[in-house]
């Protein structure tokens, strides 16, 4: 090898824009792949609340502090961690600048913010009703909101939780959390109801959820606590905070105690800012590498890009992360990147001892355009599974979250 | 039907992309944090491919594993047989019965020593071992009702000795074989 070569190897630079799921994974793997890159990684928030589980401390099961990780992990593993916000990528001069005002310079980037919320395309809806309409799409204190306003509900309350139309980060969550929120008052307030206003006519999991629903709360019958308003009619276009009032676009109002309000979403702010998304909203990227379509040297993983088949969970994200982390690695090498491999898996927790799954193992398409499941693998939990199954899956769902928690910032 | 891949066309992931797409459920490098997903490190080649076509072809019981298996062919299986066998074994940090233990030890030699040699821990030099030492004990417990149930196929020789054990012991032997097992730290 050539001096200069050994030169450049040594100082090879990525900076990894947000420090969640995707971005953690993505920085950890860089070193495993490689300890002689320099990996930086920025993010806001000195700790992480993950969106998985919080259902559970929305239903009462589990505390928010379970849910909390830091980053002294992958300062461990000698990445360094900044506590800032990205507020602009320049792809013709390979840096970063940041609110605080420092400027980093890369020969890569991994760009992993997750969603933007899109309080606009709900009238009524804003940044600051959140603070009394919570989406707790963002685990921390949004997640302690809607948990409070729920335990300060009385009796014979009704919660609306307002579903999101595709495609949304976790296609499970919204379900799972009705399911949460049905457990507490089946527990606490047996005389409320929680009605879930969709955009959608189906959705994930879709006849898994309803059996849940049919044994645990009652689904279908008069007394159910979980009652379905499916989309178009349901959609809500209009809410408000004072009232607690959501109209549908067939033009009902339906009064609310506790209104929890998920918005549509995008690929977060920066990756708008940077000019990483297309039209949808979303980023397109090279499912091989995830390097983005629009700007080379970029990648764009997690709920943020576009994986077509692959769903926005953490397990993708971190998925994404290791094989975006690999593909880096080569090409600072000057080598092709390997080919990929990925996995998601959703658990979801529909009640005490009940948990579901859907399982997938994707490949590259041979034209490069798809990440599609392998035929004849993955699928859901039967739904002949018995109650020891379905018990065995809880067991299993918190076992994927210490695992990959610790996959990813430990 | 459109969109979707087969097994086939896979190529040729390294041993490391296949392997480390498993870590979400089963810890990195395959040592797991628990409570009951089996930690897969240090695990015997022949015993890994074994228990994934079973997997794969439902002669073993899965939530889950049967799903993902089916993604793989037997050389991807192969490949990351290797790769799990080379990673370190960490045993589970998991609470006991202390007052158990030495029943159990005393059990297992008699009972489950002849196959699960040295306690049940990796020998990784040596060929054909399945783990118990420092595993979940929520998957021992699960692996076992499923031998029991006939969900997965119990090897003959450890029938034999399983119900031996159970006829003097009761389920009180095998609580001690678990406090045993989750001991070896
Ligand atoms: C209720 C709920 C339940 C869920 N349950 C599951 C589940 O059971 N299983 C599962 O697999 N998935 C689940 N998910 C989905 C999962 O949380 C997300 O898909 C996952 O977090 C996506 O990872 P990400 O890295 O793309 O984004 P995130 O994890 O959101 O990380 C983005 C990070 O980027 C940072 N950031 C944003 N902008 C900037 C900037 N300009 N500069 C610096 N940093 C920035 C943010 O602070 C954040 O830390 C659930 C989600 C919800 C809401
Ligand atoms: C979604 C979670 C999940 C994923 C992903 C997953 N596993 Fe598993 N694995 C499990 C569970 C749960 C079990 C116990 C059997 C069951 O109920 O499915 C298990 C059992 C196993 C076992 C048996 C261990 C023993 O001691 O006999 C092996 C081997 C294994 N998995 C290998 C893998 C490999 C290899 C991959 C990736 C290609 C993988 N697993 C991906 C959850 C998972
Ligand atoms: C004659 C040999 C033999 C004896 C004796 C024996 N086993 Fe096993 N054991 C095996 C084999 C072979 C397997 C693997 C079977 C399979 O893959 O399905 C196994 C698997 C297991 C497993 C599942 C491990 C896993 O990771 O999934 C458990 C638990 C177990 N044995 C417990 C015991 C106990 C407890 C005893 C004593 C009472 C015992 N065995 C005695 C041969 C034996």
């Amino acid at each position: 090898l050539s001096a200069p070569y050994l030169a450049r190897a040594a100082s090879h630079r990525v900076v990894v824009v947000g420090g969640g799921t995707g971005g953690a994974t993505a920085a950890k793997y860089l070193k495993r792949a490689d300890p002689a890159i320099e990996v930086t990684l920025i993010e806001p928030n000195e700790t992480y609340y993950t969106c998985y589980l919080s259902n559970e401390v929305i239903g009462g099961d589990r505390q928010l502090d379970t849910l909390e990780h830091g980053y002294d992990g992958l300062r461990a593993h000698g990445i360094r961690v900044v506590h800032d916000t990205v507020t602009a990528i320049d792809p013709e001069a390979r840096a970063v600048d940041t609110a605080g005002g420092e400027r980093f310079e890369y020969d890569r980037c991994v760009v992993a913010p997750g969603i933007e919320l899109l309080y606009d395309r709900i009238e009524g809806y804003s940044e600051a009703a959140a603070e009394t309409l919570p989406h707790a799409w963002k685990a921390g204190a949004q997640t302690a909101l809607l948990r409070r306003q729920l335990e300060e509900m009385a009796d014979g309350g009704t919660v609306v939780l307002v579903a999101p139309p595709n495609p949304f980060r976790c296609p499970p969550g919204p379900y799972e959390r009705a399911s949460q929120i049905a457990h507490y008052l089946k527990g606490h307030k047996p005389k409320s109801k929680v009605i879930i206003l969709d955009s959608k006519q189906a959705f994930s999991k879709q006849g898994l959820f309803t059996q849940g629903w049919e044994r645990l709360y009652g689904f279908g019958t008069e007394d159910s606590l979980i009652e379905w308003h499916p989309g178009p009619d349901a959609a809500v276009v209009r809410v408000e905070a004072e009232g607690m009032v959501a109209e549908t676009s067939f033009g009902d109002e339906i009064r609310a105690d506790v209104m929890n309000v998920i918005p549509p979403q995008r690929a977060g702010k920066i990756a708008q800012v940077a000019g990483l998304a297309d039209d949808s909203g979303w980023c397109p990227v090279d499912k091989r590498t995830f390097e983005s379509s629009i700007h080379p040297g970029i990648h764009v993983i997690g709920d943020a890009c576009i994986a077509t088949k692959m769903p926005k969970s953490g397990y993708s994200a971190n998925s994404q992360g290791k094989v975006a982390a690999a593909a880096i690695a080569a090409l600072l090498k000057g080598e092709e990147p390997g080919t990929p491999s990925y996995i998601n898996t959703c658990y979801s927790i529909i009640g005490t001892d009940y948990g579901i799954s859907v399982a997938a193992v994707y490949r590259i398409s041979e034209d490069g355009a798809t990440i599609a499941p392998v035929e004849g693998a993955g699928g859901l939990t039967p739904s002949d599974a018995p109650d020891w199954a379905l018990a065995r899956e809880v067991q299993y769902a918190y076992s994927w979250y210490n695992n990959i928690t610790h996959d990813t910032f430990g | 039907a459109l969109g979707l891949v087969s097994a086939a066309q896979a190529g040729d992931a390294t041993p490391e992309m296949l392997a480390n797409a498993c870590a979400g459920c089963h810890g990195t490098e395959g040592n797991s944090m628990g409570p009951a997903a089996p930690s897969i490190s240090a695990m015997d080649p022949l015993v890994f491919v074994d228990t994934m076509e079973a997997f794969k072809s439902g002669d073993t019981y899965s939530t889950v594993m049967g799903r993902i298996a089916k993604g793989y062919d037997t050389a991807e299986f192969e490949a990351m047989a290797e790769y799990f066998h080379a990673q370190p074994y960490r045993p589970a940090p998991q609470d006991y019965n202390a007052a158990l233990v030495d029943t159990g030890a005393q059990l297992h030699d008699r009972f489950c020593e002849k196959c699960h040699a040295e306690g049940g821990i990796p020998l990784v030099d040596e060929e054909d071992y399945n783990i118990l030492a420092g595993q979940w004990v929520p998957y021992l417990r699960y692996a076992m009702e499923d031998f029991r149930a006939d969900r997965r196929e119990l090897p003959k020789k450890m029938r034999s000795k399983l119900e031996d054990l159970l006829e003097r012991h009761g389920e009180d032997g095998l609580e001690a074989l678990y406090a045993f097992y989750a001991s070896q730290q």
